[in-house]
């Protein structure tokens, strides 16, 4: 079983800098990463003998909303900072768990899939898509999972979101 | 042999067609198959043994085009009220619409921050009977039965009804 100072001490090692800092908080103290290398981070982690991550618990994206927001009459939109994913991974042999954050542009999220390392981020990586428009690189298969195929007022989830008026000519707002 | 059937042997009874039809048509409502969420959950206590729906004629079709109600027992998001458009819309006429529970009645909790929730079903499909609770109880579902129950005996073949 590793601390999350030793684990992050191996990823460094290996990863240098796309391995960011260790960001300490009272709790689910987090790993920054780089979006775009995520993916060779996660199969090192559940590769590497020492670490064996073979659990990924739990994928969310979430919306920081740390851009400068600009309020209208009738909408507020976002622009700049980033929208993150958080991974939550557990080996199940050492007991040992870690928490991974990547951060991506609002403008343009981009963050390497993960799907091809634990087959459980294949749905919770369409779902981030989905709800927050976070654009998974090489997953196999990202398409809409809870809305609409054909839904086009844009991904609930994020801070600066609106209502469309109508959906198929059914009024939408209450 | 039941007391009716020692009573009326060989005899003729005489009724008005709307009443007679009205009759038939009450007694035996059958229902899509069919449901959405929580309430979905109450409908089926509601079919099975301790409250017995079928006492009132209702027995779950697995087709919409054998069926004279649906129940619409649940939160319709955006993307099922196409299905459930179609659905309704593939049953024969005469047919008829229990709407179960908050979230089909009005969106429920759902109403101001559910992006994904139609707020009522009545913006896609015409509604007989509002039945509130969330979910409503098994007697409150029979209540609202037998409500529509009301209703279609009252129905006129001539007279439209509203």
């Amino acid at each position: 079983m590793k601390s999350e100072e030793e684990i992050f001490n191996i990823l460094k090692e290996n990863f240098n800098d796309d391995v960011k800092e260790l960001v300490k908080q009272p709790v689910d103290r987090y790993i920054l990463c780089d979006p775009i290398k995520i993916n060779d981070i996660s199969l090192f982690l559940l590769s590497n003998k020492e670490l064996l991550f073979d659990s990924l618990m739990n994928l969310s994206g979430v919306d920081d909303a740390n851009g400068k927001s600009k309020a209208t009459e009738s909408i507020t939109t976002i622009e700049g900072g980033t929208l993150s994913v958080y991974y939550h991974l557990e080996s199940t042999k050492f007991r040992h768990k870690v928490v991974l954050r990547v951060s991506t542009p609002r403008e343009k999220p981009e963050a390497a899939s993960v799907a091809l390392v634990w087959r459980s981020a294949d749905w919770h990586e369409r779902e981030a898509f989905d709800l927050l428009g976070i654009n998974f690189l090489n997953h196999p298969d990202l398409r809409r999972i809870l809305m609409p195929y054909d839904w086009e007022a844009g991904y609930p989830l994020r801070k600066d979101y609106a209502n469309p008026e109508f959906y198929h000519g059914m009024k939408v707002p209450y | 042999m039941s007391f009716l059937d020692t009573q009326f042997n060989d005899n003729i009874i005489i009724a008005k067609v709307d009443d007679l039809f009205n009759w038939a048509r009450l007694s035996s409502l059958w229902q899509v198959g069919f449901g959405l969420a929580c309430c979905a959950i109450e409908m089926m206590a509601t079919s099975a043994s301790h409250y017995d729906f079928d006492r009132f004629g209702v027995i779950p079709r697995p087709s919409p085009r054998q069926s004279d109600i649906i129940i619409i027992s649940g939160t319709v998001t955006l993307k099922m009220a196409l299905r459930v458009k179609r659905l309704y819309e593939q049953m024969p006429d005469p047919k008829y619409v229990i709407s179960m529970g908050s979230c089909s009645n009005c969106g429920g909790p759902y109403w101001e921050h559910g992006y994904h929730v139609l707020k009522g079903v009545d913006r896609v499909i015409p509604v007989d009977v509002y039945v509130p609770g969330c979910p409503p109880r098994p007697e409150a579902l029979l209540e609202g039965l037998m409500k529509l129950q009301e209703k279609v005996r009252n129905e006129s073949m001539i007279k439209k009804s509203a």
